[in-house]
C-alpha cells in the first residue's frame, strides 16, 4: 500500500485527529481557566453547601414539607417535585388536547377543521414566554382580589391569588373509597381481558368502556354509602385578606401549566395530523372495502400505523415541555431552576448549581427517551 | 339467467371537477357472471368498479347491489361492502398485522365471528391461494405475487357474493402474474360473480362471459370474448386491441 496525501483514508484519519486535539485543548483551557478563577476569588468548590440551612421560604410546597430552616438539598427537592408536578400534568393534558385538535383538523366538518387550524397557527407562532406572561396577567391582573372573587360555581372562587375550590373534608371513609377504587381498577382490567376472550370465543364483544366505567364508579360509591355517606366539604372561605380551607391552585402554577399545555398541544396536534396523513389512502380504502366503519378503520388500521410516525417527534415534544417548564422562573413559580437560582445567589456555588440543573434535566430527558424508544421498538413494523 | 342481477348500474354519471369520468353508464351483472373490463387509461374503468362498493360516490343514476340500492346512508354502504370483495392494484394489505391477522380482522369485527372459527376460515383460504406457510409472516416479508394472493384471500374471508378486481396484476413483476391469475381462474370456476378490470387478454379469453370495453367514460362495446376479440364492432375497440395485442 502506498501512502499519499490523496489517500482518502489517510485524510480522514488526519482530520479526525485534528478535531480531537482541538476538543481536548478547548476542554483543558475551560477547566484550567475556571479553576484559576475560582482560586483567585477564593471560592471553595464542592457540594458541602447542600447540607447547610437554606434560610428562604418557598411559596409552593405541596408534595414535600419544607420550612426556611431546612437544608438546600431539601429546597432543591421541593423545586424538583414542583417541576415534576407541572411536567406530569402538562404531558398528560397536552397529549390529550393535541390528539383531539390534530384529529379535529382532519375532520370533514369545515368549521371544526378551520377552528383547529386557527388554534395551531396562532398558538405555535407566539413565543411561549409571551404566552406565560399572558396567562399570568389574565389571572393576576384581570381577576379581582379575594374579597371580590368571581364565583362561577358555588364554592369555587377565581381571584388574583389563584383558584380556590372545595374538597371533601378528609375522613376514614375516603381511605376506604380509595381502596375500593383501586379494587375497581383491577376489576376493570380483568373485565377488559374477559371481554377480549369472550370476543375470541363467541365473536360478540361486550361493552368494554361501559363495564370499566361502572367498575370504577360503583365500588367507591358503595364504600361511601357503607361509611355513612359523609357529605362534609372543606369549603374555601374568606379569612382576612385571603381564603382559608378548600384546595388552592396558585396563579403561578395555573399560568405555567395552562401555558405549557396550550403551547405543546399545538405541536402535538400537527404531529398527530401528519402521522395520520402519512398513511396511504389505500389503507382506508381497503378497510372500508372490507365493511369496517370509519371509527373502526381508524382504530384498528390507521392509528396503529400512524403511531410509528407519531411517537418519536412526540417524545421530543415531551422533552421540550419539561425543559420549557424552567421558564417558570419568569413568572415566579418555584421550580427546580428557580430554586437553584436562589441557591446560587445565596451560596455563590454557581458551577455546582448549574451542574445540578444540567444533571437533573439530562437524567429526566434520557429516562423519557429510553422509555419512548422502548415503546417505539415494540410497535415497529416488521419487514423482511 | 336468474331474475335479479347481482350488480345493476343505470345511467350512472360521475365528474371529478371539470373531468367527466363516467357518462350515463348502464351495466348489469348476473349472479355467477364474469365480466372483464378493459379500455385505455382514463376511460373510467376503475371509477366504475369503485362506485359499485361506495369508495366513490356517483353524481346521478342508480346503483343496486344484491337488491340494495347504494344511497348516502352509511349502513347501506357498509352492508354492500360486506357482501362485495375488492382487490386493489397496490394490494393494500395492513402492514402492521400478520397475514393471518389481515384475513381475520374483518370477520372478527364486522361478521362478529369467534376467533377460532375466523382463524380456521383464514387457514382454509390460505390453502386455496397456496400460501398457508406464510400465515405468521408480515406483508413486508412477502413477494408481490404472494401479497396479492393474500389480498384475494382477505376479501374472500368475508364470504362475499361478488368480487371486484382493480387491475390486480398491473403492479406485479411478469413472473408473478401467473400465480395470481391462476387463483382468479380457480375462483371463476367455483362460480364467483366477478368484475375484473385488467389488460390480461388471455385471462379474458379463458374466463370472461362478457368483455366490456370502455373509452372516455362510456361503455363502447360489451360482448362475449370470441366476438369482441374476433370481430370488434367499433374503430375505438379495434384501435385499442391493435395497441395492446399488436406486438
Amino acid at each position: 500500500m502506498r501512502l499519499s496525501t490523496g489517500d482518502p483514508r489517510l485524510r480522514a484519519a488526519a482530520y479526525q485527529a485534528a478535531a480531537l486535539a482541538a476538543v481536548i485543548l478547548l476542554g483543558w483551557y475551560l477547566v484550567s481557566n475556571t479553576l484559576a478563577n475560582l482560586e483567585a476569588r477564593r471560592i471553595a468548590s464542592g457540594f458541602a453547601f447542600l447540607g447547610r440551612e437554606a434560610g428562604f421560604e418557598i411559596g409552593e410546597t405541596s408534595l414535600i414539607a419544607y420550612g426556611a430552616a431546612d437544608t438546600y438539598l431539601r429546597a432543591l427537592a421541593v423545586g424538583l417535585a414542583n417541576t415534576f408536578r407541572v411536567a406530569l400534568i402538562g404531558i398528560v393534558a397536552a397529549t390529550a388536547l393535541g390528539a383531539l385538535i390534530g384529529l379535529a383538523r382532519l375532520s370533514r366538518n369545515w368549521l371544526v377543521a378551520k377552528l383547529a387550524a386557527a388554534y395551531v397557527e396562532f398558538v405555535r407562532n407566539v413565543p411561549l414566554l409571551v404566552q406565560l406572561f399572558f396567562w399570568y396577567a389574565v389571572i393576576t391582573e384581570n381577576l379581582p382580589g379575594p374579597r371580590e372573587a368571581v364565583e362561577p360555581l358555588p364554592g369555587v372562587f377565581l381571584a388574583n391569588r389563584g383558584i380556590f375550590f372545595p374538597v371533601p373534608a378528609w375522613s376514614a371513609v375516603h381511605g376506604w373509597m380509595l381502596a375500593a377504587t383501586a379494587l375497581g381498577a383491577g376489576a376493570a382490567l380483568a373485565h377488559a381481558r374477559w371481554a377480549r376472550r369472550r370476543q375470541a370465543r363467541t365473536g360478540r364483544r361486550p361493552p368494554v368502556l361501559a363495564g370499566a366505567a361502572a367498575l370504577l364508579v360503583l365500588p367507591p360509591a358503595l364504600a361511601w354509602l357503607a361509611g355513612g355517606a359523609p357529605t362534609r366539604f372543606s369549603v374555601p372561605a374568606l379569612a382576612g385578606f385571603n381564603f382559608a380551607g378548600g384546595a388552592h391552585l396558585s396563579p403561578e402554577f395555573a399560568a405555567l401549566t395552562a401555558g405549557l399545555i396550550v403551547y405543546t398541544a399545538s405541536f402535538i396536534a400537527e404531529i398527530v395530523r401528519a402521522g395520520v396523513l402519512a398513511i396511504d389512502r389505500g389503507q382506508f380504502e381497503a378497510a372500508y372495502a372490507l365493511g369496517l366503519r370509519r371509527g373502526l378503520a381508524m382504530r384498528l388500521v390507521v392509528l396503529p400505523q400512524a403511531l410509528r410516525a407519531i411517537v418519536p417527534p412526540v417524545t421530543s415534544q415531551y422533552l421540550n415541555l419539561i425543559k420549557n417548564s424552567s421558564l417558570a422562573v419568569a413568572i415566579g413559580y418555584p421550580d427546580l431552576v428557580s430554586i437553584a437560582n436562589t441557591t446560587i445567589n445565596q451560596t455563590g456555588q454557581a458551577i455546582e448549581g448549574i451542574a445540578i440543573i444540567m444533571a437533573v434535566y439530562l437524567t429526566i430527558s434520557l429516562v423519557i427517551s429510553a422509555l419512548m424508544n422502548w415503546y417505539n421498538a415494540r410497535i415497529a413494523l416488521k419487514e423482511r | 339467467m336468474s331474475a335479479r342481477p347481482m350488480i345493476e348500474l343505470r345511467k350512472v354519471s360521475k365528474r371529478f371537477g371539470d373531468f367527466q369520468a363516467l357518462k350515463a353508464i348502464d351495466l348489469e351483472v348476473a349472479p355467477g357472471e364474469k365480466i372483464v373490463v378493459c379500455g385505455p387509461s382514463g376511460s373510467g374503468k376503475s371509477t366504475m368498479i369503485r362506485i359499485v362498493n361506495g369508495l366513490e360516490r356517483h353524481d346521478s343514476g342508480t346503483v343496486v347491489v344484491d337488491g340494495i340500492e347504494l344511497r348516502d346512508d352509511l349502513r347501506e354502504i357498509e352492508a354492500i361492502r360486506a357482501e362485495v370483495g375488492m382487490v386493489f392494484q397496490s394490494f393494500n394489505l395492513f402492514p402492521h398485522l400478520t397475514v393471518l391477522q389481515n384475513l381475520t380482522l374483518a370477520p372478527l369485527w364486522v361478521r362478529k365471528m369467534p376467533r377460532r372459527q375466523a382463524e380456521a376460515l383464514a387457514m382454509e383460504l390460505l390453502e386455496r391461494v397456496k400460501i398457508p406457510e406464510q400465515a405468521g409472516k408480515y406483508p413486508g416479508q412477502l413477494s408481490g405475487g404472494q401479497q396479492q394472493r393474500v389480498a384475494i384471500a382477505r376479501a374472500l374471508a368475508m364470504r362475499p357474493k361478488a368480487m371486484l378486481f382493480d387491475e390486480p396484476t398491473s403492479a406485479l413483476d411478469p413472473e408473478m402474474i401467473k400465480e395470481v391469475l391462476d387463483v382468479m381462474v380457480e375462483l371463476a370456476r367455483e362460480g364467483m360473480t366477478m368484475v375484473v378490470v385488467t389488460h390480461e387478454m388471455g385471462f379474458a379469453r379463458t374466463v370472461a362471459d362478457r368483455v366490456v370495453f370502455m373509452d372516455q367514460g362510456e361503455i363502447v362495446e360489451a360482448a362475449p370474448p370470441q366476438e369482441f376479440f374476433g370481430a370488434p364492432q367499433t374503430d375505438r375497440a379495434r384501435l385499442f386491441l391493435s395497441q395492446i395485442l399488436g406486438h
